[in-house]
């Protein structure tokens, strides 16, 4: 009988143990930060300290999730929450077939990622919190003026397929955070707040019809085409879209 | 002994909790199969109506339904905005006008409280069939904005940047038309809606 309560206990120890794995965050303490795209003006923008997952979520989390919330699965998911590339390289509704378990799962849509998050108790990350942490190479809150950071952020936008390789192969930040650059896109809680583009292509120049305000909120630097690229990314994303490339992690307001 | 059973037990129920969660979602989807993969009404939000009623979108099932995203604070395209969905409702076939709801979705809920969107409503004339004004939680109204591929952002304490897209959906929830812009043509947002209307 001991015998028994003692494997029920190291089963279940296991499983905190994996949890744990699962949801290990750092803290990022509060800053703020002058964006290089989307603001009004170049005023900064206050960052609260948070946390935020040290790794983008991988296929066998995501798997454990779309076990636990079958109706999250690829052939369960209703079309309003995602459009047909939803999983498409997975075999099957819990098979991820070759992927490497440790990769970022992708062909995740935003409505599938903010669902995740939640079921562990978190939430997306904003734009704005995403974007501050990214800024930060391994010394440096912000890198971004410097050119060998650049270059790395650039040479990854033409490496292919880096969305093949494991988790937290890339450079660890200042803040403890692996991946932000190097390994793929990710989702952002506010990711329709762009108004780079109006239906992606069409406007060069902000469509005064479509957007209201359009014209204020322009960029305040473009030379730093590395953030330029991800806001146009995000500002063509739509909330159902999967795509290969682009994963997410979680973050949270409070300590879990 | 039995003490290390039941914390064994505890444990184990906590650890099922989000699967419980996700159980419930399925026998809550499960009984209203009749709502489409497509259909908004698959959103669990609560909203909140000018007249401080809660209600979930899919207590608006069987209507047609023309939504605009706007805040009521919103000096530049709003009120064109506004004059656009007016301009819409003129022109509804007054047969089939009954089975349409003509709706306009805060996306400034801190600042448009049911009191402020009554008070629009009542100086705009617009505090009868067929409008409803509709408020939310932030990260409700941000999911909503994601499903009509509306994107805003608050540019100032009283601004916001927004996309103008007047978003029509048929009986099942299903978003079937969009126009986009200001003042522009609006003769087959109206047909399409006029169409849908008659086939309740």
């Amino acid at each position: 009988m001991q015998k028994k309560i003692f494997i029920i206990f190291l089963f279940l120890v296991q499983i905190g143990f994996m949890r744990a794995q699962e949801s290990k965050m750092v803290p990022i303490q509060e800053g703020f930060y002058i964006p290089l795209y989307g603001a009004t003006s170049k005023k900064p923008v206050i960052v609260k300290s948070f946390y935020l997952d040290i790794f983008p979520v991988t296929n066998t989390e995501y798997l454990n999730f779309v076990k636990r919330y079958s109706e999250f699965s690829k052939s369960k998911i209703k079309g309003i929450f995602a459009d047909n590339s939803y999983l498409s390289y997975w075999r099957s509704d819990f098979d991820f077939g070759n992927a490497n378990p440790k990769a970022a799962a992708t062909n995740v849509s935003w409505f599938a990622a903010k669902k995740y998050c939640e079921c562990q108790g978190k939430r997306l990350p904003t734009m704005d919190e995403w974007e501050y942490v990214a800024m930060a190479d391994e010394k440096r809150i912000d890198a971004r003026t410097k050119t060998e950071f650049n270059k790395f952020i650039l040479s990854w936008y033409e490496k292919s397929k880096t969305y093949e390789n494991r988790i937290g192969q890339t450079f660890k930040n200042y803040w403890g955070v692996y991946d932000m650059h190097g390994l793929v896109w990710e989702w952002t809680a506010d990711f329709n707040s762009i108004f780079l583009s109006g239906e992606s292509r069409k406007d060069k120049s902000a469509d005064k019809n479509l957007f209201c305000g359009a014209s204020s909120v322009n960029a305040t630097d473009l030379m730093d085409y590395a953030a330029f690229m991800r806001y146009a990314f995000r500002g063509s994303l739509k909330a159902r879209y999967s795509t290969r490339n682009l994963g997410f992690r979680c973050a949270s307001t409070t300590k879990l | 002994m039995k003490k290390i059973i039941i914390t064994v037990f505890i444990l184990l129920f906590s650890l099922q909790s989000c699967k419980r969660k996700s159980e419930e979602t399925t026998s809550t989807v499960s009984k209203n199969k009749e709502i489409s993969d497509l259909s908004i009404y698959n959103l669990p939000s609560q909203w909140t109506t000018q007249d401080g009623k809660n209600i979930e979108l899919k207590s608006l099932n069987g209507n047609v339904l023309v939504m605009v995203m706007i805040y009521t604070s919103c000096k530049a395209a709003c009120p064109r905005l506004v004059a656009d969905m007016r301009d819409i409702e003129a022109k509804l076939n007054k047969k089939t006008k009954k089975n349409v709801k003509l709706i306009l979705v805060s996306i400034d809920p801190v600042t448009d409280t049911p009191q402020k969107l009554k008070s629009f409503a009542i100086s705009n004339k617009m505090d009868n069939e067929p409008w409803l004004f509709l408020r939310s939680t932030e990260d409700n109204t941000r999911e909503f904005a994601a499903i009509l591929a509306v994107n805003y952002k608050q540019i100032s304490p009283m601004e916001f940047s927004h996309s103008n897209i007047i978003s029509v959906f048929n009986p099942k929830g299903e978003l079937i038309y969009q126009q986009e812009g200001l003042g522009v043509n609006n003769d087959q947002t109206v047909n399409k809606i006029n169409e849908e209307a008659a086939k309740i």
